[in-house]
């Protein structure tokens, strides 16, 4: 990874490295508020990687690259809070998983089945449709206003290394929760993919899809599982955005924001997701934070807002030096 | 019975290169030129011109823009919203700083920027195609969003960061009426698309055909991979600039950095595969399809009677474009404009097909 060949992705991580650790310097800058940052970037960094984990899955498994995964995150979410006002949470997350499955089911029939062989472009475009369809009938079945999903954490931030710091540092304990549920989600795919007779099956379809059918493996319905599983980490994630900033239409472009997060993590990788989710996290908060001032007194810019680009311009790098992403493989078409 | 090319013999190149080589095909053109040219103004009622015709002949124009990158290059881009916009900030900054200098000079101008960001957020595609092409262009679009959001510098300081134009001047002329709006419009819509058309018949055009057909073929003939992808980008972004500068100036009038967002680039990418990809034609098709149908479906509650609340009628638009998406996809992937000419072969062969 750090031989020569790879000198321009290593200068790139060296400089994001020295630009994590150059706020520092400056002495208005505590440590403590410093690691705020860098803890609310990390928690941040978890839920776009569960994100992403949702786009990493389906390419993997189908080569389709799923513009659809945040609507699908929106309408797990509108399922999710809207049946928890009827009946226990655990019943709604059921019952909101198994509606993921029938849209997974009906996904393969209605679209992939017929787009088989098409170019990915096509697959793209295929999703970008799904994606209308599903924000309209999300919004039309479930209502269209904010609607909060309650996982029953106390809202106050928790104060932790009072000792270490003067008063400490805040941590929102949502955060940690998430953090928890996405290192259980993460292993429990890995195990899923590693252990079972049906993860194995994914991953040969993943590595070849012909030679998977040739020996008997059903594409079909391993586009069924990887959708429904994908449905279900939408589902997951819809939740712990859903509980954090409310079920809303904005949830949509938090799937956009994991996209940057994909190219550098690589679209096959599981940890890629995750590595890429915590790089971007931690880059656009401690962007926004320490970079944003600097930026808007030098330009005299109208306010800061740069994480709105940031990831996507990091993505635009490292697409020129490393198409592949960090632990892609490496068969990309390169012109 | 009457579509037919028999006895239209090509007795020279020159009618054997023409843009439109049947007899029948030349009439419905230059019918349909004068209608819209003559009859349209003064038929129209102002509504019908300002909220649909000059909205619509716009989207057109932009189609035109980026079917040339994705229908005829194969370069897919989800940032032709950003690409609308530095056309029509270049746009407004010239008006704003160089009031003396016409407006046609200007929208050629602020073609030439969006051409040159083309240029620059096309630099990617040399290296890499797909999807990871449309991540690229993703970038164009937010990075596009932010800058006019913020560097106060492209909206000559405005407190609310929205810039608004006075009406444009033409020669001495002001084109503020709808009539005048629309009839420049339309005559810039005409000269770009008759371009366009000739262009992708023409040498250029066959080179991106090329490249999207198969690169590496492409490349074996001779084709120069950099130049038929840049000239793509710039060409593209070109139209899209002019068509920008023209949704600012003439059918917006004020606007602020929200209004070329992400959405607009989705809308422009439905038209012209719901239109047909690789057609000039299809851009029309599609840009009035993506244009009336949510308005046609505004009006058709109260029309039949039936309550239905807005909110729910902006669900329905989306999913009724979005399975159209999926299904033209599936059935007819090359949209509207290959029904329009299964249409014409259908009809020379009609009343008798055998």
């Amino acid at each position: 990874m750090f031989s020569r060949k790879n000198l321009p992705v290593t200068a790139l991580l060296v400089v994001l490295a020295v630009g994590l650790f150059l706020p520092l310097a400056d002495r208005n800058n505590t440590l403590a508020f410093w690691l705020e940052v860098l803890i609310g970037g990390l928690m941040a960094g978890v839920l776009y990687g569960l994100v992403a984990l949702g786009f990493v899955l389906i390419y993997k498994a189908s080569g389709v690259f799923n513009f659809a995964q945040g609507a699908m995150v929106l309408f797990a979410a509108l399922a999710l809070a809207r049946l928890g006002e009827h009946m226990p949470l655990w019943a709604a997350f059921v019952l909101a998983a198994l509606i993921m499955l029938a849209f997974a089911w009906l996904v393969e029939r209605l679209v992939l089945r017929r787009l088989v062989n098409q170019e990915g472009v096509t697959l793209l475009m295929a999703t970008l449709g799904i994606a209308f369809f599903l924000d309209g009938f999300g919004q039309t079945v479930w209502g269209s206003d904010i609607y909060k999903i309650d996982l029953g954490i106390p809202k106050e931030p928790l104060l932790a290394f009072q000792g270490a710091f003067e008063g400490g540092i805040l941590v929102n304990r949502d955060d940690i929760v998430a953090a928890v549920i996405a290192a259980a989600l993460v292993l429990a795919l890995a195990f899923f993919f590693q252990k079972t007779a049906t993860g194995r099956a994914l991953r040969a379809v993943a590595d070849d899809h012909q030679a998977a059918q040739s020996i008997g493996i059903p594409l079909s319905r391993i586009w069924v599982i990887v959708w429904a599983v994908a449905g279900f980490v939408a589902l997951v994630a819809g939740m712990v955005w859903g509980s954090k900033l409310g079920v809303q239409f904005s949830l949509q472009e938090i799937a956009l924001r994991a996209l940057p997060v994909v190219i550098l993590g690589g679209f096959t990788s599981v940890p890629g997701a995750i590595v890429g989710g915590l790089i971007i996290g931690v880059g656009e908060k401690m962007s926004e934070v320490f970079l944003g001032p600097i930026l808007v007194k030098v330009f005299d810019l109208a306010g800061g807002g740069i994480e709105n680009w940031f990831a996507y311009v990091l993505a635009l790098l490292f697409l020129l030096v490393r198409p592949e992403g960090l632990f892609g493989e490496k068969h990309i078409d390169r012109v | 019975m009457f579509y037919r090319e028999n006895g239209q013999f090509k007795t020279s190149y020159r009618t054997d290169l023409q843009v439109f080589p049947i007899r029948q095909d030349r009439i419905f053109i230059w019918a349909l030129l004068a209608v819209a040219f003559v009859l349209v103004p003064f038929v129209a009622s102002e509504y019908t011109l300002r909220a649909l015709l000059i909205p619509f002949l716009i989207y057109a124009l932009a189609a035109i823009g980026l079917n040339l990158l994705v229908g005829y290059c194969g370069q897919i881009s989800l940032g032709t919203g950003a690409f609308m916009a530095v056309g029509a900030y270049a746009a407004y900054n010239l008006v704003v700083r160089f009031p003396a200098v016409n407006f046609l000079v200007v929208l050629v101008i602020a073609g030439l920027c969006a051409a040159a960001f083309g240029i620059l957020f096309g630099i990617p595609s040399l290296r890499i195609k797909g999807l990871y092409l449309a991540v690229a262009t993703l970038a164009a679009q937010f990075f596009v969003d932010w800058m006019f959001a913020r560097v106060k510098w492209f909206t000559n300081y405005s407190s609310s960061g929205s810039v608004s134009t006075a009406p444009i001047e033409l020669f001495g002329m002001v084109v503020d009426t709808p009539q005048e709006k629309y009839l420049f419009v339309l005559s810039v819509v005409v000269l770009m698309a008759l371009a366009a058309k000739n262009l992708v018949r023409g040498h250029i055009g066959r080179s991106w055909m090329a490249m999207r057909d198969m690169d590496v073929a492409a490349e074996v003939i001779g084709i120069r991979p950099v130049y038929a992808k840049l000239t793509a980008f710039a060409v593209s972004s070109f139209v899209v600039g002019i068509a920008g500068a023209l949704w600012g100036f003439v059918h917006l009038g004020s606007w602020e950095p929200a209004a070329f967002n992400l959405n607009l680039s989705l809308r422009l990418l439905f038209m012209i595969i719901i239109g047909g990809m690789g057609s000039i034609v299809g851009c029309f098709f599609g840009a009035a399809f993506m244009w009336f149908l949510p308005i046609m479906l505004n009006q058709l509650p109260t029309t039949l009677g039936i309550p239905i609340s807005t909110a729910l009628i902006a669900h329905l638009e989306l999913m009724i474009v979005g399975a159209l998406i999926v299904f033209f996809l599936i059935v007819e992937p090359h949209g509207l404009a290959r029904l329009w000419s299964i249409g014409k072969e259908k009809l020379r062969l009609w009343p008798f097909p055998h």
